[in-house]
């Protein structure tokens, strides 16, 4: 269809040499050429947040983005939450409080969360409903993903 | 010997399938991939209605990188896909081909598949596929006069009749004659991960692989065998991560059989992973109902019968479901009250959309949201509190069990158990209902639109006929629990080892749980109608009660002593009473039975139980919602100001996990009663094709909601007393929803419709503003 070229993607510090599309999705390319499937693709329009990853630190839809315009730009997936076997504190208040079930949306939630936590550590509770109501969850009517990031965001700011 | 000593059973422990998904680990139907594999893409008709003049692959094979491309002549050796649930024989002519035959019957409808070496090439493959379609005019309504599906084949595919006692009679000599005409939108249970199917032929041992199955990997195999002509044991499915089920995904669809096709006719693996759109106009869609009911009733407002006509939009095709979900509908709908005469008659439809399945609670959500308008009218036109008009039909704790003289999904209706007056006043207590009422009279003067509903409803659950369940200690002292459930992401893993690890006495961190794998289990019956904790939890109890026995009376021989002096207490093996002496463990018990170990003699090598629960009638948990909503004049927008379920389910295994279901319920349901609606303009073009246009509810939307978990009625029908608890959350929020709407402008009966769009709102304030404004009378009237 189209040519291929050579981009470097840099994902949870490593450096990912990969030959890719211009039209192809940086979503595909964290999947599929760089191996790292924790990230889902959930609609592909830009509405349901499944895919959220995290570039220089700010939360995007990875399905709206292409592989070549993250390049050189630092991303962060779920898979670079966790040190080794201890879990961040974002992942370990979604499993006290039930925040998950079928656990596909799961990551995009939890990237969404750890990057505007990241950014604004004070942020107020009516702000982050707003937040969170960027992404979709279809199992848990999110009330345990609101008390788990509202956990998760106390332990942060004391950490 | 002390038995059965409950510690995990009943408690909310944390989820064991929680680690791999919060860490990136998951593997769903997309993470899956094999060496070589080919991607297939669908070409859908983009017409609702037509015949097929002529499909052309050549262009698209033409384009390197593409392998192959199938019309409905490359497949016509396969029969349609077969009936799961409910199946009546009249169905069986419109059943689905995996390619459309002659006819295209809604947009979405798959006429050809194209097979390449990259998934964007083959979708860029496809718009090269010519296809030739004479457009004819769509049927769009089920509720409109039936046309011709077929030649001398009509659009109702089938009518369904359920009753008892003389309706007649009950309709002469009542006091009052209530009728009501309401329907329901088109809603599905769109969960966040697509569906997807990869299809694996492992030529040297000629054994065909299927993943990316759910729901009921077993059925599957087998229809999937029939239709290819293979001996099922050629052919296995199995089940990864799902992301999610709602009874849409997991059943059997064309895709599913094409990628198996294409795998054994390629020798090559094919995947195939749908996009949202595809999902929006292929998968099952479900709900849409249009329903005419009247009831009978005495001077105090007691109900003498309920007489209900209705017309189920099934789609383009009659699928796995067949007539399950107007069944259900038709059966259920009788709910928790005392109905002398009944006659349902429902109208199966086939019309120019999606074709239907199940959707979380079918055919109740539609039903309770028909029989609680009922109830509603039934208050308003006598003027009777619509509290006490249903505490004066419900049936009573004494009267149990009921037997409802209907049947469904081949059981007969027998109200196992259940204090319906005692949950609902639970649930009135827990709202503060009468201080409610003050507060929203108060609230009206002062000019608010706010109002207060109830809704009561029965579920069902658990049904049969059987479930199987091996458990095997391992040398290790890690014990494997196989069972023939699914998993849909309910907690399947959780619920079945705190059960193991109670009745067996071992430690629930060494239990591992497999569902969904053919290549474990002879059979399986899966995960749907809120059935794995009842049967799969029961058949888990069984066979752990049965390996501790083993277990026990191995211990006892190589410890030279009698069984009941010992006990298995966390997975160790002590002595109990006078018997004071060291204890063993698992792993040595384990040892001694396994092949070559010299105690083994004559014994059958292995350390495992199985054990099978079968059961001929479904469970009958119950619920009561409670909702409060505002409405904001101006945009007719309506706000869920607080929400309340009390649902019984016997006995509660896990709590959390049941709170879990019962609010995700809840917030699907809102979807249906407030936002979901698959719409289309009248040539049968689907306006619902992304999340900007089916809109689900997100965090902003669901209000808090309070859950009690009741344990009044265990079920006798299983030794724990288990009841589901996956669909009471979603069961009655369009009826409850509608109710406290309605109460909020003042207006009975305004809401006849479900989603209930700020366009009706709109439209009733308008007539409200002509008509003379709203006393300040508390409730009603």
């Amino acid at each position: 269809m189209s040519e291929k070229s050579d981009i470097t993607l840099n994902i949870n510090g490593r450096d990912h040499h990969i030959r890719v599309e211009s039209r192809r999705t940086l979503v595909d390319a964290i999947r599929e050429e760089c191996g790292q499937s924790g990230t889902h693709i959930g609609c592909e329009h830009g509405v349901c947040g499944a895919c959220t990853v995290l570039v220089a630190g700010e939360p995007v839809r990875s399905c709206l983005m292409f592989a070549q315009q993250a390049e050189g730009k630092a991303i962060r997936t779920v898979e670079g939450l966790a040190q080794g076997d201890e879990m961040h504190p974002m992942q370990r208040a979604f499993m006290d409080h039930h925040g998950l079930q079928c656990g596909f949306c799961t990551p995009g939630f939890l990237m969404l969360a750890v990057g505007v936590l990241e950014r604004e550590p004070e942020i107020s509770d009516e702000n982050l409903i707003d937040v969170l109501s960027s992404n979709l969850c279809r199992c848990t009517g999110y009330q345990n993903i609101i008390k788990a990031v509202r956990s998760a965001a106390a332990e942060m700011r004391r950490s | 010997m002390t038995t059965n000593r409950q510690k995990l059973v009943g408690s909310s422990v944390r989820r064991k399938e929680d680690g791999p998904l919060l860490r990136g680990q998951g593997r769903f139907a997309a993470d899956i991939n094999f060496p070589d594999q080919l991607h297939m893409r669908v070409v859908r008709s983009a017409q609702a209605h037509g015949r097929i003049r002529s499909v052309d692959l050549t262009p698209a094979l033409a384009i390197p990188g593409v392998h192959a491309a199938w019309a409905f002549a490359d497949v016509a050796e396969l029969p349609p896909i077969g009936f799961r649930l409910t199946r009546l024989e009249q169905l069986s002519a419109y059943r689905q081909t995996i390619l459309a035959k002659d006819r295209v019957r809604y947009v979405g409808d798959p006429v050809a598949v194209v097979f390449a070496n990259d998934p964007y090439l083959a979708e860029d493959a496809t718009e090269h596929v010519i296809v030739d379609v004479e457009e004819m005019s769509p049927i769009l309504h089920a509720d409109q006069a039936p046309g011709e599906f077929a030649s001398n084949l009509s659009t109702e595919a089938a009518v369904i009749r359920k009753g008892y006692g003389d309706i007649d009679a009950a309709f002469r000599d009542a006091h009052r004659i209530i009728s009501l005409s309401l329907a329901i939108g088109r809603h599905s249970g769109v969960p966040m991960e697509t569906r997807g199917a990869i299809g694996h032929y492992d030529s040297a041992t000629d054994m065909l692989k299927m993943y990316g199955a759910a729901k009921v990997p077993h059925w599957n195999r087998a229809q999937i065998a029939k239709m290819l002509g293979r001996d099922p044991a050629g052919i296995h499915c199995y089940e990864g991560h799902v992301g999610g089920g709602f009874g849409i995904r997991g059943e059997l669809y064309p895709e599913d059989v094409l990628v198996c096709l294409a795998a054994l006719r390629f020798a090559r693996p094919v995947k195939w992973i749908e996009d949202r759109r595809e999902h929006l106009i292929a998968a099952n869609h479900s709900r849409q109902q249009t329903h005419h009911i009247r009831a009978a009733v005495d001077r105090e407002g007691r109900i003498l019968a309920v007489d209900d006509e209705f017309y189920h939009d099934q789609g383009g095709y009659m699928r796995t479901h067949a007539a399950t979900v107007p069944d259900l509908a038709a059966a259920m709908l009788p709910g928790p009250y005392r109905i002398p005469a009944y006659r349902a008659v429902g109208h199966i439809r086939l019309t120019n959309k999606t074709p239907c399945g199940t959707y979380r609670a079918p055919g109740r959500y539609e039903s309770t949201f028909v029989r609680e308008r009922l109830m509603d009218a039934i208050a308003a036109e006598t003027g009777i509190d619509m509290v006490e008009v249903r505490r004066r039909n419900l049936i009573d704790k004494s009267e149990m069990p009921v037997t409802r003289n209907l049947e469904t999904l081949g059981t007969d209706i027998v109200l196992d158990s259940g204090d319906y007056v005692k949950l609902l006043d639970k649930a009135l207590d827990k709202s503060g209902w009468t201080e409610l009422q003050d507060e929203l009279a108060g609230r009206r003067l002062a000019g608010e639109l706010v109002g207060a509903g109830v809704a009561m409803f029965v579920e069902k659950s658990g049904l049969g006929p059987f479930d199987d369940v091996r458990i095997t200690i391992g040398t290790d002292g890690f014990v494997e629990v196989v069972t023939g459930a699914a998993s849909v992401g309910q907690g399947v893993e959780t619920v079945v080892a705190q059960i193991c690890a109670d009745a067996l006495g071992v430690d629930y961190e060494r239990i591992s749980v497999i569902h969904g794998q053919t290549d474990r289990i002879e059979r399986g019956m899966g995960a749907f109608a809120s059935r794995v904790t009842v049967m799969t939890g029961e058949a888990t109890r069984l066979a752990a009660i049965k390996l501790r026995g083993k277990v026990l009376s191995t211990a006892a021989e190589l410890m030279q002593t009698s069984v009941d002096q010992l006990d298995l207490i966390g997975g160790e093996i002590v002595q109990t009473g006078n018997g004071v002496g060291p204890s063993i463990g698992l792993t040595e018990i384990a040892g001694a039975l396994a092949p070559g170990s010299r105690f083994l003699g004559d014994r059958e090598p292995g350390l495992f139980a199985e054990a099978s629960f079968e059961s001929h009638h479904m469970t009958y948990p119950y619920g009561v919602h409670v909702a409060v909503v505002s409405i904001a004049p101006d945009t007719g927008a309506i706000d869920i100001e607080r929400y309340l379920v009390a649902y019984d389910v016997g006995k509660a295994v896990n709590p959390m996990l049941i709170e879990g279901q019962i609010v995700g319920g809840v917030a699907q349901g809102i979807g249906g009663a407030l936002y979901e609606d698959f719409t289309y303009d009248d040539r049968g073009e689907p306006l619902s094709v992304t999340f900007a246009d089916y809109l689900m509810p997100t965090a902003r939307e669901v209000p808090h909601v309070d859950v009690i978990i009741s344990e009044d009625a265990p079920s006798p029908l299983n030794p724990m007393g288990l009841k589901g608890a996956g669909e009471g959350g979603t069961n009655a929020v369009g009826a409850v929803i509608a109710a406290a709407v309605d109460d909020a402008l003042g207006k009975p009966g305004a809401i006849t419709q479900l989603p209930i769009l700020p366009q009706r709102i709109r439209a009733i304030l308008k007539e409200n503003a002509w008509s003379k404004p709203r006393s300040g009378s508390v409730g009603f009237l």
